[in-house]
């Protein structure tokens, strides 16, 4: 319990205000539009669908407001760094953005769903009203124009010829349908293009159609213009509670002038000009990064279709664990993608190891492939370093570092930093001893982390520290042929699928043998527990480390990180 | 975009067009609208755009994700055969639909979803893509020895009963290393 209150209790909280902060703008716009003097006549026109149309879009404002901040990633990561001295807790969870992200455009999605539905109801009712389909107060006050001393109320001014198409004449002739339609039709476009299917497989798609949200803004700001909600500016001389039953009095008598109308103003512009603002400031900024220059220091092509990339920016400084993103106009213009970095911050580079997994990465490798002997690179935009540092890493005696499948990138990362600083005797660095654990299915497409692996084994036993890292490498996705393989090489010294002097498990780890090893090994000590892959290794892990870990201070104790690389 | 499928993101688009044809066609019925006949029609309209297209298609290349308990969805689709396996025919079949939808205000915005979704299928269509069913894959498996069939006539070779003895002396070599903790304090 404790556990799930570090780790998720922040944007628990988060949540929880957001949901409150919408439930009280609801409440408070709905109150409004259906309690309030100035707006007797209209709701006599429209019923509680006024209300209904009015609350959801303050919900609407406050949600579109949100949606632009959490995909600024450069203003996030300007946060995350003035939160440097406490609450790496508040740091992490800025790295949920996108979940953030998704929730706001739900309830976006679910309240333009209830407006569109309110206004539906109100047109239909404000084309009755204005043919004089309700009773003699509808009627007179359908019939107040904006001509010589009256103000109107109903916006549907003249009656047409087949009143069945009013709606959708009005809807696509004034300022507010149209740009109502445009913008609700851009949403539905965006959503499906949007759905998880289309995300992970055809992503320039989902890239391309989220654009959109240019047009959705530019309309919601325009959406309110036409000022058709209208309310009852001359409440003080006109009393409507008195004057209601007498519609063939009003300018007549003392007492009922004619009732005045106004529009309300639009608001959205207000809401949502700050995010706009600050989000044309982060794609500036991401164009001004894009725009410095990358040198290549090494083009590396691994087996598997693994590019490597070594590569310099002035001013460029990371931590380990952090990601870059890429982009390459000759590629393509407008797409930028995420890599986790392979290279320790004591490197005079950074590295990124791209793996052959779509469109944009294929045609990257592809490039690369066809560059001749020792020349740079096509042009390259670098934006970045994001994401939480992992340093938490460098302060254990005993690490224990999980890594699972893809998981395994930003650990090539740690490993070459920790043994950096264990070289320069860095004082930061408390690790005496790592144990690495290395689960896939099939080591294609990561032997260059095998090479990795291979170049600290050989420094190591030119040190005479072979203690140092002990790395079990687990292929959970053997066959047949792999064990063909094993039983004619038994006898070599290297293993026959990496050819690391340590041998190569098959199958899932028996962590509570791996646990007990540990613990043997290293009595006294505090260990940490480190992983990179699915939840469900997660939860198993916890629970041995809670299972393994004793109070009494001359017992090993084991501690469980859930990082989020 | 060079692997696109465009049939999966014209069948969401159609999904979602299904829906919110029927949401209008609902609301034009319940509030008794002018043209509810339209609103009507609708509904009926927004039901077999939903049914139709909620099986997803097979994907030419990579994994299928199917949508929830859409196996039965996928029987009845099938068994359409080529009406339903050709996106010529969903294109036309959608652009068809969606014109009635045009008349009224409060199907209007299913209308040109649906529309919208007929020129992506017809893109598919040109692109030579079509319909497969998603079905449960049945394992083949390795036919069994004959040697398996028959159990052993002879017990297993077995090291002279002198050798054997000996182990009850020495305790510790008899002894083995379990893999797994054998106890109960678990």
């Amino acid at each position: 319990m404790a556990n799930w209150i570090i780790n998720h209790g922040f944007p628990a909280v988060m949540v929880l205000v957001w949901m409150t902060i919408n439930t009280f703008l609801f409440v408070w716009y709905y109150l409004q539009y259906d309690r309030d003097d100035d707006f007797y006549y209209t709701r006599h026109l429209l019923g509680s669908a006024l209300a209904w149309a009015r609350a959801p879009a303050a919900v609407l404002n406050f949600n579109c407001m949100l949606i632009l901040l959490p995909v600024c990633r450069n203003l996030l990561s300007l946060i995350r760094g003035s939160f440097v001295c406490c609450s790496r807790t508040m740091r992490k969870q800025l790295d949920k953005n996108l979940s953030f992200h998704k929730l706001v455009a739900y309830m976006i999605a679910l309240m333009t769903a209830v407006h569109t539905i309110a206004h539906l109801l109100n047109l239909e009712w404000l084309n009755n009203s204005k043919l004089g389909v309700y009773g003699k107060l509808s009627t007179a006050l359908s019939d107040l124009e904006d001509e010589g001393n009256e103000t109107f109320l109903n916006p549907l001014q003249h009656i047409e010829a087949d009143p069945q198409q009013k709606p959708i004449k009005f809807a696509f002739t004034s300022i507010a349908g149209l740009t109502g339609v445009v913008i609700t039709l851009s949403l539905i476009l965006i959503i499906t293009s949007s759905m998880e299917v289309i995300r992970r497989s055809y992503f320039e798609v989902f890239w391309y159609i989220h654009h959109l949200f240019i047009v959705f803004f530019v309309g919601l700001v325009f959406h309110g213009y036409g000022r058709i909600v209208r309310s009852q500016s001359n409440t003080d001389d006109h009393n409507a509670t008195f004057c209601k039953d007498r519609p063939d009095d009003w300018g007549k008598i003392p007492e009922c002038p004619i009732p005045q109308f106004a529009g309300g103003e639009p608001m959205t512009w207000k809401w949502v000009i700050g995010p706009m603002i600050i989000y044309v400031c982060e794609r500036i900024l991401r164009f001004i990064r894009y725009m410095q220059a990358v040198q290549y220091r090494k083009i590396v092509i691994h087996p598997s279709k693994v590019l490597e990339l070594q590569l310099r920016k002035k001013g460029f400084n990371m931590e380990v664990g952090q990601y870059v993103f890429l982009n390459c106009p000759s590629i393509s213009q407008l797409e930028w993608h995420p890599f986790t970095m392979t290279s320790a911050p004591e490197e005079d580079f950074f590295s990124v190891h791209i793996r052959s997994a779509g469109d944009w990465t294929d045609q990257l490798i592809d490039t690369m492939q066809k560059l001749p002997e020792g020349a740079q690179g096509p042009k390259m935009g670098v934006d970045g370093p994001f994401g939480t540092a992992s340093e938490d890493v460098f302060d254990y005696e005993v690490s224990m570092l999980i890594g699972a499948g893809i998981g395994v990138t930003p650990f090539a990362s740690i490993m070459k930093s920790i043994w950096y600083k264990f070289k320069e005797c860095d004082p930061k660095l408390r690790t005496r001893k790592i144990y690495f654990y290395w689960l896939c299915r099939e080591t294609h497409a990561f032997e260059w982390f095998a090479d990795l692996l291979q170049v600290l084994e050989k420094e190591m036993e030119e040190r005479n520290l072979g203690d140092f890292l002990t790395y079990k490498l687990f292929l959970t996705g053997w066959d047949q042929g792999h064990t063909d393989q094993v039983i004619v090489h038994f006898d070599e010294d290297t293993d026959v699928v990496t050819g690391l002097k340590q041998k190569t498990h098959y199958g899932r780890p028996n962590w509570d043998k791996e646990f007990d090893q540990v613990r043997k090994e290293n009595p006294a000590s505090v260990v940490g527990t480190f992983l990179c892959g699915p939840a469900a290794l997660a939860k198993v892990l916890q629970k041995k480390c809670a299972k393994y870990s004793d109070v009494d201070p001359r017992k090993t104790k084991f501690y469980f990180n859930k990082e989020n690389f | 975009m060079g692997r696109i499928e465009w049939a999966m993101w014209a069948n969401e688009q159609a999904l979602a067009a299904g829906l919110i044809l029927l949401a209008g066609g609902i609301v034009g019925v319940a509030g008794q609208f002018r043209g509810w006949e339209f609103a009507s029609y609708a509904i009926a309209a927004g039901v077999f755009v939903c049914l139709l297209e909620y099986p997803r298609s097979k994907r030419a290349k990579g994994t299928s994700v199917e949508r929830t308990g859409q196996y039965c969805f996928t029987v009845c689709v099938k068994a359409f055969g080529p009406v339903t396996r050709n996106y010529y025919v969903r294109a036309f079949l959608h652009a068809a639909l969606c014109v009635p939808g045009g008349f009224m205000l409060a199907t209007v915005l299913g209308c040109v979803c649906l529309g919208i979704a007929s020129l992506i299928y017809l893109a598919a269509a040109l692109r030579g893509e079509h319909w497969e069913p998603i079905l449960p894959r049945k394992d083949t498996r390795k036919p069994v020895a004959e040697s398996i069939k028959s159990p052993p006539q002879n017990p297993p070779p077995r090291p002279p009963p002198e050798i054997r003895r000996k182990q009850a002396k020495d305790v510790e070599g008899a002894a083995y290393d379990n893999p797994m903790s054998v106890t109960d304090d678990e």
